[in-house]
């Protein structure tokens, strides 16, 4: 019965119980059922209730079933505020690579604005030839792109610079990266409209929110692939996500990507704002610190098993998360079940999309005994997610944003899964 | 010029080859100048565009102490929210202290900020001269301009912060493809 490929695909890849990717992919079923110490559990009544009458009726817009209630952002607000913050998306809860547009991790500076589109205008003006006013329907008209990308406030992970590793969720720790399918206009084109004098080398980018959250962008960035977005996951955007629309540049930090976006000015230097320089700054153990880090470095996360997390019992499991690079495609993930002895390649789930989470997968028999899960992320410049000595030791702790450090879970004898420094 | 069908022709080969290169059906409204003024309140480390008024550090500590102090504490100390005031000398510390005296490298970004996003419950209220008057007593209490030093456009723009040379841009410009 069993075939000998199956056999090969049970062979250890790497220390303590990490098995070649294919296994899941490929005659997985089988080999699978062969091998797992699954216990079974009580069977369903031969006829259920939801089979002995007709169900609930249509409705007009869908909500999620009630038994997942409990799958929620991880909201922490500044003290005094309730709208000032972050919410964090329970990335331990999902699946796949795209964020329910009501889980995408919020990040405000003055609470989320109620905006009617009928009465919002978005201006450009500065070094242009022609200052020009758009209303929402006239950019409804244009020319649209949409992509699948990641989103990443460069403040995730921080607690990460702790001296004792934060015990919170993977979401809790991480949860400040969101994937949705954005859609919108190349801002590439309205910026051709207003005819950009050859001195306008950057924009300021302002929101119509109370804290006219205001950012510096590069013009080469604005007309390379940055969008004005009006759609999330195919609807309007979320208010908390820069509805009616909001300014999305492909894998650069979350702050610039302004939302309720009100005001381009074409400039021919940084405007120098408070949030991108006392705030998203860079400091040094030097003293110095680096302005402008715009893009997000490559980086992972297993979201299964992951802190707070219990395993039950020794067995079959398949190691799950997410992977990006703010500079282009994930090339490959590797894992490691032994602390970082030993390491082997992760499946990739496909299509690998350029600033996009990617989906990474690992078949591991755990023997029960106390063991330290890793995932390292390569992207496609080859850059490779750092250790966190690595990463601590060449920026100090101070640096606060930009953490890609890779993430340690130790699964504890009995199965809990905890935050752990290695 | 182009012929017009070749033109045609021209962009339709490039909407395949480069969705960048759209064109657009040019449905931008001409905004007036008075339009642009009545919108445009960022201010750059050139100071362009800061408005008529001044204020000084005394007239900024009465301002402060109405409208800042429940979030910014006493003399801009602290707590609940960011503090404002001190922290020189901290910067290579394991915990260095963050505030516009001791990290923030251009004076013009106080008046910008306070003036879009400040006081937090009730940002755009304050007029020209309680926010000259506001930057002012911050800088002055951080020990940056003398106590009766009167900001104003002229002035502001010419405040060296203590921080000032330490910030260094990480972005390069990428080459042409």
């Amino acid at each position: 019965m069993t075939k000998p490929k199956e056999l090969d695909s049970l062979e250890q890849v790497a220390g303590n119980g990490l098995l070649h990717r294919r296994l899941f992919l490929q005659g997985g079923a089988a080999a699978l059922a062969g091998a797992t110490l699954m216990t079974a559990r009580a069977a369903p009544p031969d006829v259920p209730a939801s089979m002995k009458m007709p169900g609930a009726p249509m409705r007009g817009y869908g909500e999620r079933s009630p038994h997942e209630a409990q799958v929620a952002r991880v909201v922490n607000a500044t003290p005094g505020t309730t709208g000032t913050g972050g919410s964090r998306t329970p990335l331990e809860s999902l699946e796949g690579i795209i964020t329910p547009s009501s889980l995408h991790f919020e990040r405000h500076h003055s609470g989320v604005p109620d905006i009617d589109p009928a009465e919002h205008r978005v201006l450009i003006h500065g070094l242009v030839e022609r200052p020009l006013i758009f209303s929402m329907d006239a950019l409804a008209r244009y020319p649209m792109v949409s992509r699948i990308q990641f989103l990443e406030c460069s403040g995730n992970s921080a607690a990460q610079n702790n001296a004792e590793p934060p015990q919170q969720t993977a979401g809790g720790i991480h949860g400040l990266v969101s994937c949705s399918d954005w859609a919108g206009v190349p801002l590439a084109v309205l910026l051709a409209e207003a005819g950009v004098k050859p001195e306008g080398k950057w924009l300021l980018a302002e929101g119509g929110d109370a804290a006219s959250m205001s950012r510096s962008i590069p013009m080469a960035k604005a007309m390379d692939d940055a969008i004005l977005a009006l759609y999330q996951n195919g609807e309007h955007l979320r208010p908390e996500q820069g509805y009616p629309v909001r300014l999305f540049l492909p894998g650069y930090e979350g702050n610039m990507n302004v939302k309720w976006l009100r005001r381009i000015k074409v400039t021919a230097e940084p405007t120098m704002t408070k949030d991108e320089t006392s705030k998203y700054s860079d400091l040094q153990p030097n003293g110095r610190a680096k302005l402008f880090t715009f893009p997000m470095e490559v980086k992972s996360v297993i979201t299964s098993p992951s802190g707070m997390q219990t395993m039950r019992e020794p067995g079959l499991y398949q190691i799950s998360g997410i992977a990006w690079s703010g500079f282009g495609r994930v090339r490959r993930v590797e894992i490691s079940a032994d602390g970082g002895k030993t390491f082997a390649e992760a499946a990739l789930d496909g299509p690998v999309l350029p600033q996009a989470l990617t989906r990474f997968r690992m078949p591991w028999r755990w023997n029960g005994n106390p063991s330290v899960l890793m995932s390292r992320a390569v992207d496609e410049t080859g850059a490779v997610q750092p250790t966190r000595a690595a990463l601590i030791g060449t920026r100090g702790t101070a640096y606060r944003y930009h953490y890609n450090a890779i993430q340690s879970w130790n699964v504890a004898q009995g199965g809990a899964v905890s935050n752990v420094y290695v | 010029m182009f012929d017009r069908r070749l033109a045609i022709a021209f962009v339709s080969f490039a909407w395949l080859a480069c969705a960048a290169a759209q064109e657009g059906p040019r449905l931008g409204v001409p905004a007036t100048p008075e339009q642009v003024a009545g919108w445009d309140v960022s201010i750059g480390p050139d100071g362009a565009g800061l408005p008529p008024g001044s204020g000084t550090a005394a007239a900024g500590k009465t301002v402060y102490e109405a409208k800042c102090i429940a979030c910014h504490g006493v003399d801009g100390k602290g707590q609940p929210n960011d503090q404002l005031v001190g922290g020189q000398g901290t910067l290579r510390d394991a915990a260095p202290v963050r505030t516009l005296g001791s990290y923030w490298p251009y004076a013009t970004t106080v008046f910008d900020y306070v003036r879009r996003a400040m006081p937090y419950v009730a940002p755009h209220s304050l007029t020209a001269d309680e926010t000259y008057a506001l930057t002012a007593y911050l800088l002055a209490l951080n020990g940056v301009i003398e106590q009766n030093a009167v900001m104003d456009a002229t002035t502001l723009p010419k405040v060296v912060m203590p921080n000032r040379a330490n910030f260094d841009s990480a972005y390069r410009e990428p080459r042409k493809r």
